[in-house]
């Protein structure tokens, strides 16, 4: 009675990571009242730094009122015109330069608002596939995208693996295999690479010899990136992050005639760097014409509200405040990793080198049982029913070697995180 | 650059490039007159009365003055932001308990308190908008199609087919018998599609109806659930419109019908719903899909997370729709409102000689300007439209573009302006029925030379292949907020 997209399973919600969220809510940790249940460790939210936002809104209670002198409630209840209330984009384009140190400038008018970047993301393959089409997606990769990328629009999700043993970079040949599989083996039109920059669930941030590697492929392939950019503002230590519009625009200025920076299209939200993931505030930024316009028509079925754009557009023209935030965000997001990570060392337990994201990418291959997923599984179980961690399994982030782990440390206290690293030392693992 | 790369792979998808989106089309001209000339009333009286948008615009009044009363419901005040940090984290799909509760509250009271509406079977959306494009991915395959009265809300074309891949096919009605659904238009929809091999997935109702301002009888939704029953099709009614019934008859709900008849199958039946129209706040993105069927439910709730609503707006709406005593005085309101407004229109327009159908819902009119017509085709339909934006500057809608069978029909938006503004617009109505008027009683094929017409013919079959959308979220309304950049 109902559609195949209905009846399917391409909601992705099966996977365990989803299943390890469904544990954590039968029984979820509270200091006073569950203080041995599981603790959440499988939610990237950025928890750290909201006190700022919320002191910013107790100092400016006039820049998000409704009065009569100012922006009417009226014009506000009204606006849903999806181009986007100028004031935000502007905004919103102003704070994506400051993350990115001034080096890039964003072009407000090539700015699509979405509702995060859940729909982001959707949106850019309904406008540059056809079902059945591949998208190249470097592993691990957050398993969302099986949804967002796949489920409604029928497009396929081609591997690109990356393994430890490069710590996780990208290589050209496992580009050029991902692509020869889809194209000859599955015959499937390869219409682009989507790259996520930093990287969930790595927590680090691309070179720029990877990004022009990437570049160079895409060009060389005649397909389109999608930089996925959604924690740039995360970015907590060395190397400095590099974006794809940056590359994108060196490119452009040496390859006169060129059309690759047409090609070039990053995703952002401010659900990570400031916090917000109930507001659904998302954006496409795009070169091309083309797909700016067709982006932005089909942003139709997912606007961000107006009274968050409102909101939204007040705090971050306030660059005193931008400044502020951004620097001691990204001061806490690092001061929070390295208690994490330090807390994991005293217990012989080594993390890939990060420096951004809100997680950390857990090396847990020598309590494997085996070499194999099964014993993921299980080591997993384990810890989620007798440590009481909903950590992430890499499995669920389609990694091709067993044994890997996400662990969020930014989406609770320091008491909690605390508490987490006690539990695990009075424990065998 | 933009459509298609150095080689021969195209550069973007068909849906990014088709027409889809139901945009281009000559309709737009009157979208492009208002937004060069829009009416001011004293900064430019001459300007173009925007009457193509369906908005509620007569009870911000309530509204601003019940936030003002109530600072604690905006996360952004003193009163209200020790709440901010749960909001600002809360994204689960099933939406603030305290959000559901109150739609479905309201939605009850909206129908009288006739019938209960469950707070887990409310799904979130991105506005009616999305919550079309949303039933009909959980409903149909590509290819599939639903059945439409005609005339319809041509944003249908765009929200149900696009990207879903879907079809509509038409229910004609006709202005005969007030353009009632009748049992005989559905059996011969159905029956077209079975001869032409398209799967007919189900039946889409708007009731109250956009562009007729009428409500559906009861023996008419009691048809159309036996028709479905029968056919084993869904029913969607898109009741978007329930609150803005002023009159008599009272508005009855698909919800009711359902309870009539325990043969009737729960499963098929999914209503549309919004704060769009009945509260008066578009931008807020506030579609809500309501639905009977369980799995529908369950799928409807994932595929909510490319639309859902802002959290920050789910708490200020489960604020104000908690408050029975405001919601009463509101809803009473808004009603008085829209029966003095739609009555000093159609006063107006009857004091000149212009009938409307006869409605008793809606934000709109739907008038009949067929004896002005010099022939009854939609090229002298559009030829007349053009005449009235172009001299008389009313941005008014041709039936045309909600399908209608019957060239001559215009939906006028009444609620969208102040008593100023509608007076103007009224004035100039009759300048254009005085200077028209001599064609009233008469049908003559020679050409009008006081009418400055700039004709562009299209053939019937091309207007009908590209719908036209008078979506709001197309070419912009002029808003001040736009002009505004810092």
């Amino acid at each position: 009675m109902l559609s195949r997209k209905a009846s399917c399973n391409s909601h992705g919600q099966d996977s365990y990571y989803f299943l390890g969220w469904e544990e954590y809510k039968k029984n979820p940790y509270d200091e006073v009242k569950n203080s041995s249940g599981i603790i959440q460790m499988g939610l990237a939210e950025n928890q750290l730094s909201l006190d700022l936002v919320e002191s910013w809104l107790e100092r400016n209670p006039e820049a998000t009122e409704f009065t009569n002198g100012g922006t009417t409630f009226r014009d506000i209840a009204l606006f849903q015109d999806y181009h986007g209330l100028p004031a935000f984009k502007n905004a919103l384009a102003g704070f994506m330069s400051r993350i990115r140190e001034n080096k890039v400038s964003f072009d407000p008018d090539k700015l699509v608002l979405t509702a995060g970047t859940t729909s982001a993301n959707e949106i850019l393959m309904f406008c540059l596939a056809e079902p059945g089409d591949a998208f190249l997606v470097p592993t691990p990769y957050y398993p969302g995208f099986d949804r967002d990328l796949k489920w409604r629009t029928g497009v396929e999700i081609i591997p690109i693996h990356r393994s430890s043993s490069n710590g996780f970079k990208i290589t050209e040949s496992a580009m050029e295999e991902a692509f020869d599989h889809a194209q000859n083996q599955l015959n499937r039109t390869v219409k682009g690479l989507l790259i996520t920059n930093p990287s969930n669930p790595l927590g680090t941030t691309m070179t720029r010899h990877e990004l022009s590697q990437i570049i160079h492929f895409a060009n060389a392939k005649n397909v389109h990136v999608i930089s996925d950019e959604i924690y740039s503002g995360t970015v907590f230590d060395s190397p400095s992050f590099v974006s794809i519009v940056d590359l994108a625009l060196q490119h452009e200025n040496s390859h006169n005639g060129d059309d690759l920076s047409s090609r070039i299209h990053m995703v952002y939200s401010l659900s990570k760097d400031l916090g917000l993931p109930g507001f659904r505030a998302g954006a496409i930024y795009s070169n091309n014409e083309a797909v700016v316009s067709a982006a932005t028509k089909m942003s139709s079925f997912g606007l961000v509200s107006s009274q968050t754009q409102h909101l939204l557009s007040s705090m971050l023209s306030d660059e005193k405040f931008v400044q502020k935030y951004l620097s001691e965000n990204r001061t806490r997001i690092k001061t929070r990793k390295q208690m994490l990570v330090s807390g994991l060392k005293d217990l012989g337990i080594e993390c890939l080198n990060s420096n951004a994201g809100l997680f950390c990418w857990v090396n847990m291959r020598k309590f494997l049982k085996s070499n194999t997923f099964e014993a993921e599984m299980e080591l997993w179980r384990r810890l989620i029913y007798e440590v009481g961690w909903n950590v992430s399994p890499g499995s669920s982030f389609h990694c091709v070697e067993p044994g890997w782990f996400r662990m969020c440390f930014a989406n609770m206290d320091e008491r909690t995180l605390a508490v987490a690293m006690r539990r695990i030392g009075q424990k065998e693992i | 650059m933009g459509y298609v790369s150095s080689n021969t792979k195209p550069l973007l998808s068909r849906k990014a490039t088709n027409e889809g989106h139901a945009e281009n089309c000559p309709y737009f001209d009157g979208w492009k007159a208002y937004d060069k000339d829009p009416f001011h009333p004293s900064q430019n009286p001459d300007g173009v009365i925007q009457m193509g948008l369906a908005e509620h615009q007569l009870c911000f009044d309530l509204v601003q003055e019940w936030l003002v009363s109530n600072p604690e419901a905006s996360i952004c005040t003193k009163k209200g932001v020790d709440k901010f940090r749960d909001i600002a984290l809360f994204q689960d799909y099933h939406g603030l308990p305290a959000f559901r509760n109150a739609v479905a509250k309201f939605m009850g009271r909206v129908r009288g308190d006739k019938v209960k509406f469950d707070p887990d079977r409310i799904v979130m959306s991105g506005g009616a908008t999305g919550a079309h494009e949303m039933i009909t991915f959980c409903l149909a395959d590509p290819g599939d199609a639903f059945l439409v009265p005609t005339p319809y809300y041509a944003g249908f074309d765009r929200d149900l087919c696009w990207r879903t891949e879907a079809r509509l096919l038409p229910v004609v009605c006709h202005s005969s018998n007030n353009f009632k659904v009748t049992r005989k238009a559905l059996e011969e929809a159905y029956a077209k599609a079975v001869e032409a091999n398209i799967s007919v997935k189900g039946l889409l109702l708007t009731n109250p109806s956009n562009p007729l301002g009428t409500i559906l009888d009861r023996d008419t939704l009691r048809e159309a659930m036996s028709f479905i029953n029968e056919k084993n099709i869904h029913l969607i009614c898109d009741e978007i419109y329930a609150a803005t019934v002023f009159r008599q008859p009272d508005f009855i709900s698909i919800a009711e019908i359902i309870e009539e008849d325990q043969e009737y199958n729960r499963n098929l039946v999914h209503i549309i719903y919004s704060l769009s129209k009945d509260m008066g706040f578009p931008g807020f993105r506030v579609g809500i899909v309501y639905s009977y069927n369980d799995a529908v439910v369950e799928c409807g709730r994932r595929m909510s997370s490319f639309g859902l609503v802002s959290s920050q707006t789910q708490y200020l709406i489960a604020s104000m729709l908690s408050d029975d005593q405001f919601i009463g005085k509101f809803l009473l309101e808004s009603a008085e409102r829209l029966e003095t407004r739609h009555k000093n229109f159609t006063d107006g327009l009857h004091q000149v000689g212009i009938k409307c159908l006869n409605g008793n819902a809606g934000l709109f009119l739907w008038m009949d300007l067929r004896e002005l017509l010099m022939e009854s085709t939609v090229e002298a339909e559009t030829a007349l439209w053009r005449g009235i934006i172009n001299e008389f500057k009313l941005n008014v809608s041709p039936g045309s573009s909600f399908h209608c069978s019957e060239p001559g029909w215009f939906r006028v938006c009444i609620a969208n302006m102040n008593e100023e503004t509608m007076k103007v617009a009224l004035a100039r109505i009759r300048e254009f029925v005085r200077r028209n008027g001599d064609k009233l009683n008469r049908k003559e094929k020679c050409r009008q030379s006081d009418l400055r017409l700039r004709l562009s013919f299209r053939r019937m079959d091309d207007v009908l292949r590209s719908p036209c959308i008078m979506s709001p979220h197309s070419p912009i309304p002029q808003s001040p907020l736009v002009r505004t950049r810092t």
